[in-house]
């Protein structure tokens, strides 16, 4: 069984981690004891308030931070020994890619195909190759009439999707989204998510999402919750989101189908709180209520 | 109260150049009173270049802005005067903090406003109460606080030159579920208490619908509606034609009715969706 199971991308064991003070004196663990393995091609939602530990979780699987106790192993390979080279580290950045929350700050050049060429041509890459794996992202991302424009002129969403494109050229295997969609409008954020889910779907990157948006984590395989710095929950979005007054307590909310049902179900009326969809709501709504 | 009347406005990024653009077009409308108004609208609608125009930052291509009956361009060396009747929170305002202490931070709007001492301090306590920024925070460095502190810390520099109106662009923009709630309950209450007027540029559905009294939808540089929650929210297919999305709940309204069950198109909060059903559901074995 064992020699079957496929190594996670990212396993963390018993991990903490405190962020130095200017007077040295002692903080409070921003990471306590935390221990998680993400499978190859899964897409996990992280969530939590801020101040939950979420960002210096994503900052240690991206290896930007290192921990004070614990380890980080990448694709089988511990992160945290003692004998890990600077070579091993580099090789497992180009596993682990990161796209942040503010577009304009990811951005480098004056015209996009040579943005999300950037990263490709930093690898040493010969130029019929970044030209094939340039064009490829872009493809990707839907943005392949867009690789001779300005990326300033483009909407938040076109440049967040620049963003991801970026990191596709380098053939990440996974990428860590933290909270890319936060200062997007409805229109920005569904162009987003839609292209996050096709690569996860189409193209087995593994995802990890932070967001406190609750009905971008509902389209994920699997939500962590995370609170005081360690694991509050851990299950599919129907398994976490059943349970609205612990999400509700740790500073987070649920989606308003969840909040509905679960208004109706304390009225009295035999109803799931798991479901995320308008249209199922209102089923399960007219059957407890002998609608239909 | 103060009132802001916008009259025939047009703005136009790089008039007369080959690229110009047409940000607003012949927008007449009248914002304030003792009301929080919520402004929506997709990127590039026009809603920033319109808040802009509020307090003086951008100077209409055509029409006029009217602050308390008096045209704000009639002299422009006094547009300085509009911008503390005026006040503008930006887009997270926390990358604008810049003094040593988040107490001068607060102060520095009074003291160039020309108070003294005194009442410096007694407006710093003032809008820091009002924010909910705690007095033990004032003495730190608005570097050491937390995300939702400096937001707070900003918000309070602005309500410190007591704005007649006070305009928030995006003002809970990636913060937690809590931490909305709690800047927006600061807001709305502040807004009650000193009676000021209060507009909100959001992307947020589920907050306009929880914290304003009157919405605006702006569409191509234009108005394209303008009632309260329920009048603008019922008419959500219009609203996802122009890229803006109702909340999560109205959409199960709208789904109900195919079961009968119709709880009508105004529903825009979880709390009235579920006194509605209820309601239905008695009347009806009742």
């Amino acid at each position: 069984m064992s020699t079957l199971q496929k190594t996670p991308i990212i396993e963390i064991r018993d991990l903490s981690y405190a962020y130095p003070t200017d007077d040295g004196s002692a903080s409070s663990n921003a990471l306590d004891h935390v221990s998680l393995s993400i499978e190859e091609g899964s897409f996990v939602s992280i969530l939590g308030h801020n101040g939950s530990g979420k960002s210096t979780l994503a900052k240690m699987m991206s290896l930007i931070l290192i921990p004070d106790s614990g380890s980080v192993m990448i694709d089988g390979k511990n992160m945290s020994a003692d004998d890990v080279t600077e070579e091993d580290i580099l090789e497992a950045r180009r596993k682990v890619g990161m796209v942040f929350q503010n577009p304009d700050n990811q951005i480098v050049a004056t015209v996009v195909e040579e943005d999300v060429a950037f990263g490709p041509e930093n690898l040493g890459l010969p130029s019929e190759e970044i030209r094939r794996r340039v064009d490829e992202a872009l493809s990707l991302v839907g943005m392949s009439k867009y690789a001779r424009h300005a990326p300033h002129k483009l909407s938040g969403g076109q440049k967040q999707r620049i963003a991801i494109a970026g990191i596709i050229a380098m053939r990440r295997r996974c990428i860590i989204f933290d909270e890319s969609t936060a200062m997007l409008d409805p229109a920005g954020r569904k162009e987003v998510m839609d292209t996050i889910e096709r690569l996860n779907k189409e193209e087995k990157i593994t995802v990890l999402h932070i967001t406190h948006y609750m009905n971008e984590a509902v389209r994920g395989d699997r939500v962590i919750v995370m609170d005081g710095g360690r694991i509050l929950m851990d299950g599919t979005p129907k398994e976490v989101f059943s349970h609205p007054q612990r999400l509700w307590n740790a500073r987070l909310d649920v989606p308003q189908t969840t909040e509905l049902l679960y208004h109706l179900k304390k009225s009295g009326y035999d109803v799931r709180l798991d479901i995320f969809d308008p249209g199922e709501c209102a089923a399960e709504i007219a059957k407890a209520l002998g609608k239909q | 109260m103060a009132q802001v009347e916008l009259q025939n406005i047009s703005f136009i990024y790089g008039a007369g150049e080959p690229y110009e653009i047409r940000a607003l077009d012949n927008i007449s409308l009248t914002i304030g009173g003792s009301t929080v108004t919520g402004i929506m609208g997709h990127t590039g609608s026009g809603k920033s270049t319109l808040v802009q125009l509020l307090n003086g930052l951008l100077k209409p291509t055509e029409g006029k802005v009217i602050l308390d009956g008096k045209d704000i361009w009639e002299d422009p060396k006094k547009i300085r005067d509009v911008r503390f009747k005026v006040g503008l929170v930006m887009q997270y305002p926390e990358y604008q903090l810049f003094d040593e202490t988040v107490r001068d931070d607060i102060a520095f709007g009074p003291r160039n406003m020309g108070m003294s001492p005194d009442e410096v301090n007694a407006r710093v306590l003032e809008a820091a109460q009002f924010a909910g920024l705690k007095e033990a925070l004032l003495d730190k460095s608005p570097f050491d606080l937390s995300g939702g502190q400096k937001r707070r810390a900003a918000l309070a520099g602005v309500i410190a030159m007591r704005p007649e109106l006070l305009v928030l662009d995006e003002p809970a923009a990636g913060l937690d579920p809590g931490g909305r709630e709690e800047i927006l309950n600061s807001i709305r209450e502040y807004q009650k208490i000193s009676g000021t007027s209060v507009i909100i540029v959001s992307h947020s559905m589920e907050d306009m619908a929880l914290y304003c009294d009157r919405v605006i939808v702006m569409e191509a540089g234009r108005v394209f509606m303008d009632g309260t929650c329920a009048e603008v929210f019922s008419r959500y297919d219009e609203l996802i034609s122009v890229g803006l999305d109702v909340p999560q709940i109205t959409y199960v309204a709208s789904e109900l009715k195919k079961y009968g069950l119709d709880i009508g198109r105004d529903v825009y909060t979880v709390k009235y969706a579920t006194a509605k059903i209820l309601e239905k559901v008695r009347g009806d074995n009742a």
